[in-house]
């Protein structure tokens, strides 16, 4: 029989979140509680395995009392505090905030972008043909995975999966200041030269598709991705003793990148080279 | 952790700074040229030695820039293994200062500052004189490289310069002089003119003496003064004439209030923040004070970088011991053993001047394991910033000194309760802190009796632009914008003030009436600020100094938020698109600029990006620039 580890009780704390009293346990943020209320706030840097950044602002609610908005990522709610999440004020923000991000990056692959876009009625094209983009070629130094800065929002999720919330490894930073940061190596070196040990966990949290397997830039390049025509089955990594979970995405009966479950307990989604990447043995018939 | 740093390694040069700060490497594992036996056998360090290093990390790169100029992958690679530290972190602290560069420059780069108050004076003709003369900035020439540089806070000598040479230590002996290699020098040409920074380029020791801070005071010597009465008047560098002239009484009164006497004294003063914000400065220690957890810091913010402001330099030049005792006492109130004055990277002269105030205070029993006899132990370690306005942030500058980016921290939690290295941390600004002498010397009741009920003291002004006579002016609150201005000598043509610096907001010349308090320019519409009173004649094209304020903002957003990293971008470009234009011509993109700055003020994390659009706004609004 499994033993399932129990969390000492927490309280509750009770606030008033868009005019409905709310009720949730003590420390939750304010997007934990209109997630459980099934109100869609929009999310980009937050991850489900992280600490929040806060560094998107695409999820800004406003809270009664406060000069600013407030992001409903991080915020934690406090007894009898009171936030609405579609008042003009936060919708504005979020709005605009959509149209800088759209304007200066490739949301081309991020998913939900369009649709938030298109709800918050966003018009990235307004700041005119000459609007400084961040301008970037994609990164293709390794057989594994490339960097397409292009599409980077830095919201800072794989520097905190490569540094000390997940690998240990550190070895991406941002660099520069900022419109011009960017995630970047020491000295901007290639990957291989790079204290990058390959383990793939900035792919997994990376919300844009800035950060792609080589097999899924390629596909996409060619115009043979087709996301909606692949399945994906978990299973266990069978290189070590660990028992990694992994998902294997599978198209035309190739695995084309691999995943690993965000609730698995032991992994949270982090895999190493092996698993992340180590599956063309599998389907090399020569 | 397990780094892996690159084969790069540092020239003698390097190596010598990075050893001269830090010592020399304790084993073959921390940059050590060999591998001992015993090294090989031992490893000790780890993470948490590592952790405890990472705030050597700016100092180190100070030392290297200070040194050669720039810092190399070599030297970067050196510091990371002297640290411990990740070489991407250290590359990502190093690329976000301004005064730093990860490529080859000459050893001496010329900062002529082409900011509000110098641009007002004639900035625009000595940057084209210059590179007329030099080549465009960023072209290396005679040995030196010139770039245009954010505000100096020289601002009383507009147009400014300072021009920074890298190089071994001045030595001490007449034959000392290491072979082939300039030593270090530092100056500053202001009122600049091209062939005088030429000129200084060329042999930076022959450039003419700074003159003494008292020149930025024009109300000099005048017994109303509080917090500038020594400014000019007394020796800087004489602790004895500080003590003479009622230096170190503020300090003993002090130890006879005791901590708790001192906060109730510094509230019952009604003192309020000087650096902008307006909090109350009694009511911060009080909640620094009261925090269970452990040791407490004081931080002195001197990271004085809003353009227009330069009091917080000129107390500090004319008048160290003041802040060193202000400090003392604000660390006692708040049961603070340590703390720090993060000083801006481009204030050499307030750096030598403070590091020799703090010796002497050491050497006399006023700082150190026994303060006064009292039993109190504190100490202060100057930090040096290296060009970045966001790092006067309360929350930056933590970071900053962790050896972190400079960029600000979510709030809450707020610093009181967990600041510099997660502890509790009261910040507080030089003016600040230095009204709390007078609180102590005459008491909170003398103190409180200047001033408007809500807004009491004396307040510094930093006074530039087109007046008679530009500088750091003191007046007890209530006097108005007229007085200072008359004061000042204004110009016969008045187009308008810009009180607050690049974040504050303009007025009107027939708005000259309004109260240089903090409720008073509240009420007005506009903010007092850091104390700037940028006064700008109508030979000024404002649209120009709108878009140098935006450029500004676009330079300095640390890029950690959407809304500040990108809405800096597109209120520039609007701005360059409407430079010319007027009426309905602007009107579309005054529409965006409204509601990007909308944005930027409800969404970005700091105070940065919140008042990124304050000053344009108000100018569209209340100046009507664009009509």
């Amino acid at each position: 029989m499994t033993a399932v580890p129990l969390q000492p009780p927490r309280r509750l704390v009770s606030f008033t979140l868009d005019g409905e009293e709310t009720r949730v346990p003590e420390g939750s943020t304010i997007l934990d509680a209109c997630r459980s209320a099934g109100t869609d706030i929009p999310t980009l840097c937050q991850g489900d395995t992280l600490t929040p950044k806060n560094a998107c602002r695409v999820c800004v609610v406003e809270v009664e009392g406060a000069r600013t908005l407030a992001p409903a990522c991080s915020r934690r709610a406090e007894p009898g505090m009171t936030v609405r999440t579609g008042t003009e004020r936060a919708r504005h923000s979020r709005k605009v905030v959509l149209e800088l991000l759209a304007s200066s990056t490739d949301l081309s692959t991020t998913p939900r972008a369009a649709e938030w876009i298109k709800e918050y009625e966003a018009k990235p094209d307004r700041f005119g043909e000459d609007a400084a983009r961040v301008d970037e070629q994609p990164k293709i130094d390794n057989d594994l995975y490339v960097r397409d800065y292009d599409k980077c929002i830095l919201c800072y999720k794989c520097v905190d999966a490569c540094g000390e919330q997940w690998q240990n490894t550190f070895a991406i930073a941002v660099s520069g200041r900022g419109f011009d940061a960017r995630i970047s190596t020491e000295h901007d070196a290639a990957l291989p030269d790079s204290a990058c040990v390959f383990c793939g966990n900035c792919i997994e949290v990376c919300p844009t598709g800035a950060l792609s397997f080589s097999t899924e830039f390629g596909m996409r390049a060619a115009g043979t991705w087709d996301e909606p025509a692949q399945t994906q089955t978990t299973t266990v990594c069978a290189y070590c003793g660990v028992g990694c979970n992994v998902t294997l995405h599978v198209q035309d009966n190739e695995i084309v990148k691999v995943t690993s479950p965000h609730d698995n307990p032991v992994t949270h989604g982090n895999l190493c080279i092996k698993g992340r990447f180590g599956f063309q043995h599998v389907q090399n018939r020569d | 952790m397990d780094l892996r740093y690159t084969d790069a390694v540092p020239s003698d040069a390097e190596r010598e700074a990075v050893d001269a700060l830090l010592g020399s490497p304790p084993s073959g594992w921390e940059g050590g040229t060999e591998r001992t036996d015993e090294d090989l056998r031992w490893a000790r360090g780890g993470a948490a030695a590592a952790k405890d290093r990472r705030d050597q990390l700016l100092p180190a790169l100070h030392t290297v820039n200070d040194r050669v100029g720039w810092i190399s992958e070599g030297a970067l690679n050196y510091i990371c293994r002297r640290l411990t530290v990740a070489p991407a972190e250290a590359y990502g602290v190093a690329t976000f200062y301004a005064m730093f560069s990860v490529r080859p420059r000459p050893a001496k780069v010329l900062h002529v500052c082409t900011d509000l108050a110098c641009a007002a004076r004639g900035s625009a003709a000595v940057s084209a004189d210059l590179t007329d003369r030099l080549g465009p900035p960023g072209t290396p020439a005679e040995g030196a490289v010139w770039q245009e540089s954010p505000c100096l806070g020289l601002c009383e000598r507009a147009p400014a310069a300072l021009l920074l040479q890298a190089g071994p230590e001045a030595p001490s002996g007449p034959d000392g002089t290491a072979a082939g290699d300039a030593p270090r020098h530092c100056a500053v040409v202001a009122p600049a003119t091209a062939p005088a920074l030429v000129a200084a380029a060329r042999s930076p020791r022959d450039a003419p003496a700074e003159p003494s801070a008292a020149v930025a005071v024009p109300q000099a010597g005048d017994p109303a003064l509080v917090l500038l009465r020594r400014v000019g008047t007394v020796d800087p560098e004489s602790l004895d004439d500080y003590r003479a002239t009622g230096g170190y009484s503020a300090l003993r009164r002090a130890f006879a209030l005791g901590p708790a006497g001192v906060i109730r004294e510094v509230l019952d003063a009604g003192l309020v923040g000087r650096g902008g914000a307006a909090f109350p400065t009694g009511r911060k220690w009080q909640a620094t004070a009261q925090q269970a957890d452990g040791p407490h810091y004081l931080v002195c913010n001197a990271d004085e970088s809003e353009p227009g402001t330069f009091k917080d330099r000129v107390l500090m030049e004319g008048d160290p011991y003041a802040l060193i005792e202000a400090m003392t006492i604000a660390g006692y109130a708040i049961g603070a053993q340590q703390g720090y004055i993060y000083l801006r990277g481009e204030y050499p002269r307030a750096y030598e001047r403070l590091s020799r105030a703090l010796t002497g205070a050491r050497t006399r029993g006023l700082l150190g394991p026994d303060v006064l006899g009292q039993g109190y132990a504190f100490d202060i370690e100057i930090r040096r910033g290296a060009g970045a306005y966001i790092c006067g942030e309360e929350t930056a500058i933590f970071n900053s000194i962790e050896g972190q980016r400079g960029e600000p921290r979510s709030k809450p939690p707020f610093p009181v309760e967990k600041g510099l290295f997660g502890k509790p941390t009261a910040v507080n600004n030089v003016e600040t802190l230095v009204n709390v002498l007078p609180i102590l010397e005459h008491g909170a009741a003398a103190y409180a009796a200047t001033g408007t009920e809500t807004s009491t003291g004396t307040k510094l002004f930093c006074v530039s632009g087109q007046v008679a006579r530009p500088g750091v002016y003191e007046l007890p609150f209530g006097a108005n914008l007229r007085e200072l201005l008359d004061l000042a000598g204004p110009p016969e043509r008045l187009r308008a003030v810009l009180l607050g610096g690049a974040a504050g907001g303009f007025v009107r010349p027939d708005e000259l009436d309004v109260p240089l308090t903090f409720e008073g320019t509240r009420a007005a519409g506009t903010t007092l600020g850091s104390g700037v009173v940028l006064v700008l004649d109508d030979s000024v094209e404002l649209p120009r100094v709108l878009l140098r304020i935006a450029e500004f903002f676009r330079d300095e957003s640390c890029g950690q938020c959407v809304p500040c990293r990108v809405g800096t971008v597109r209120q520039e470009e609007a701005l360059h698109r409407i430079v010319d234009r007027t009426g309905a011509a602007a009107d579309e993109d005054i529409a965006l600029m409204r509601e990007v700055g909308q944005a930027m003020r409800d969404a970005s994390i700091c105070g940065l990006g919140q008042t990124a659009w304050n000053a344009v706004e108000s100018a569209i609004d209340r100046l009507g620039v664009y009509k």
